[in-house]
């Protein structure tokens, strides 16, 4: 039995001449199994949406090969796809009100007018959309078009459901809340999804898997928790995670007993060799320079650490952001407790071997994430 | 609006009113020559104060032109058929060769789609008179001279252009993603195109045919050159009036008020439609 629903397969994308266009997307190769929500996380122009155009049939692809199931589709029209779609700009038919617009995508299945009915009013009670089916698209916000236009896709029963940016224009509680919702609608069906987001709460909270995406290329494709404990990648370390990690440039050097970090400003960081494992030893002491990260969450306050100097404090109602000026750059804390640091003020800064991220300074390739080799 | 003094409100009328009676003072005094005999016309100093007479629409009906030299033929109620069908059959086509082509020109950046839609586009900045020399010639070997498809095919000349850039514009503002969201719940392109693409781009559509009709019906020089008198519309057709004594003011003052009725009705017509397609901007979500 075959269990994979989407398989992307060395696709190249260019806008323009192929190999003198527009390079979007760079060799994407990826697998999604069939009942999972993927997330394709990245900035703006990363090649995302591009690739979930090039998935629904509306992009030709330059080359390479996408399957659904076991068919070839990337020279089929959408129509021959059996695929579902919410759009970033919602989409929905003018002419049509909301009910016959969710109602539609429905039509070509054959249903009887009444199975369509109860499947649209389960859907809109879902998404909260009740009160103006009756409505046509005009005459209602860019949030309840954009409940509409998801309802429209959710409600078909697809090989794939591709959601471009699903929720950008919804308010924050009513998003948490039906991140939810939307999460066991399509788990409960057993429906495969693909989502386009550059939000990574959304993608976090939805996902099975996390596809983050820059410059056309995939930098790591794998679990929400995989991402944020083990990032391939520079990329990837300082592109998912909220405050962002703290990245320092570091020169390695290696005694009998201790490895040193040499920062900026003549200030190092000593660890004893125990608080490696043998390998990542080895290979950090091949390097002669490498970037450390670390998590805000991980640093920690200490008498006996590296002094910084508070350059800014922000209580945020439930954790505090310090960010202090350390080696020649900026070292963020988050706490949660309310702390009462005065500006200026120096602090013992205390990072634990265990959550170093070290990467390689030339490639960005990440070498070990605390004692482990990556 | 921002409120007016009252001296302000004044010059507003004033400048309102010369405007008015700048357009208007034409078609007024033509409506009003249309019933009154030569003699009443040509009288010194002119008057509004005349007999009217429906002389001059009889003759135009009738087809007998009663001059001071005898009684003359003309077609006057075949050159405004013959504007009727060309105006409408020259739309229509247009509107079969446009419409899609202005679908594919909005939808589809292909090489040299841009230099081929100006080039379209360019035939209106060409000066008529410029094209028909060679033209003339080039239907005279074809045979095409003095035949209502050889005048509906040069009258494409001006409406293809005028629809094809007015429809391409409404075609560009209607959000592919609407196409799409339909072509992705399991329809063709082509029933895109008729359910969605069509029916949005209706009122521009409309808009645009108007338009178009207008300029053709009010085309001149094309139809004098290129055919006779059994096959030329009210424009060229007016011209019998000129006649070898004397000019007929009267008839040719009645030919012009039942030749402008046919494009003011539409015109009247179309101003909700041109409005309509204004609005169009409701799509964009």
């Amino acid at each position: 039995m075959n269990d994979t629903a989407l398989s992307i397969d060395n696709v190249d994308k260019f806008y323009g001449p192929v190999d003198y266009g527009v390079h979007a997307v760079k060799r994407l190769s990826m697998e999604v199994k069939k009942g999972e929500i993927i997330a394709l996380l990245g900035s703006s122009g990363c090649g995302k949406t591009s690739t979930l155009r090039m998935i629904a049939g509306f992009e030709p692809v330059s080359r390479g090969t996408i399957s659904l199931g076991s068919r070839q589709v990337q020279t089929l029209p959408p129509v021959r796809r059996n695929v579902a779609m919410a759009f970033e700009g919602y989409s929905l038919y003018p002419p049509l009100t909301v009910r016959e617009n969710i109602g539609f995508a429905l039509k070509a299945s054959k249903l009887s007018q009444a199975v369509v009915d109860e499947k649209v009013a389960s859907i809109a009670k879902l998404l909260e959309i009740e009160d103006i089916l009756g409505r046509y698209p005009s005459s209602i916000s860019g949030g309840q078009q954009q409940r509409a236009s998801l309802g429209r896709a959710l409600i078909r029963d697809a090989a794939l459901h591709l959601l471009d940016e699903p929720m950008g224009q919804l308010e924050p509680q009513l998003r948490a809340v039906l991140r939810g919702r939307i999460k066991h609608y399509i788990k409960e069906r057993g429906l495969t999804a693909i989502l386009v987001t550059h939000d990574q709460t959304e993608a976090n909270a939805l996902a099975d898997r996390i596809a983050v995406m820059e410059g056309g290329v995939l930098q790591q494709f794998d679990t929400p928790k995989k991402i944020k404990e083990r990032p391939a990648n520079l990329f990837t370390g300082t592109f998912v995670g909220e405050p962002p990690m703290n990245v320092f440039e570091a020169s390695v050097s290696g005694s009998g007993t201790g490895i040193r970090f040499g920062l900026k400003d003549g200030v190092h960081l000593d660890y004893h060799t125990s608080d490696f494992s043998h390998p990542v030893r080895e290979a950090l002491l091949k390097r002669q320079k490498v970037v450390l990260g670390v998590r805000p969450y991980a640093v920690r306050r200490s008498a006996d650490g590296v002094t910084g100097r508070v350059a800014v404090n922000q209580w945020l109602g439930d954790q505090t952001h310090i960010a202090a000026d350390f080696a020649g750059g900026t070292m963020v804390l988050v706490e949660h407790d309310r702390t009462s640091l005065e500006i200026g003020q120096p602090i013992g800064i205390r990072l634990e071997p265990s959550s170093l991220h070290v990467f390689d300074s030339e490639s960005g390739n990440a070498i070990s994430h605390g004692e482990e080799l990556a | 609006m921002e409120t007016m003094s009252p001296l302000e409100r004044i010059l507003r009328g004033i400048a309102l009113t010369l405007v008015v009676i700048f357009f208007m003072f034409p078609i007024v005094w033509i409506f009003l020559m249309s019933f009154q005999t030569n003699e009443t016309i040509l009288r010194i100093p002119p008057s509004v104060i005349f007999t009217p007479t429906l002389d001059n629409y009889a003759a135009l009906i009738t087809g007998k032109l009663t001059t001071a030299a005898g009684t003359l033929d003309i077609a006057f109620m075949r050159n405004l058929g013959n504007s009727v069908f060309l105006s409408v059959a020259s739309v229509a086509l247009a509107l079969v060769l446009g419409v899609p082509a202005a679908y594919a020109f909005a939808r589809h950046k292909f090489r040299g789609s841009e230099d081929i839609a100006f080039t379209l586009l360019s035939f209106r900045f060409a000066p008529p008179l410029l094209v028909l020399l060679p033209l003339t010639q080039y239907f005279q070997w074809l045979g095409l001279s003095n035949t209502y498809f050889g005048l509906i095919w040069v009258y494409q000349l001006i409406c293809l252009p005028l629809i094809l850039w007015i429809v391409r514009g409404y075609f560009e503002d209607i959000s592919a993603d609407v196409e799409y969201a339909y072509r992705i719940a399991g329809h063709s392109w082509f029933s895109t195109f008729r359910k969605i693409a069509l029916p949005l781009a209706g009122p521009g559509i409309a808009a645009a045919g108007l338009l178009a009709f207008i300029f053709a019906w009010n085309n001149f020089v094309f139809a004098l050159v290129l055919a006779s008198a059994d096959k030329q519309p009210v424009t060229v057709g007016a011209l019998a009036f000129v006649t070898a004594s004397g000019i007929q003011y009267g008839q040719i003052a009645a030919a012009i008020v039942l030749s402008i009725t046919p494009t003011l009705a539409l015109a009247l017509y179309a101003q909700r439609y041109l409005v309509e397609g204004l609005s169009l901007g409701a799509v964009k979500g």
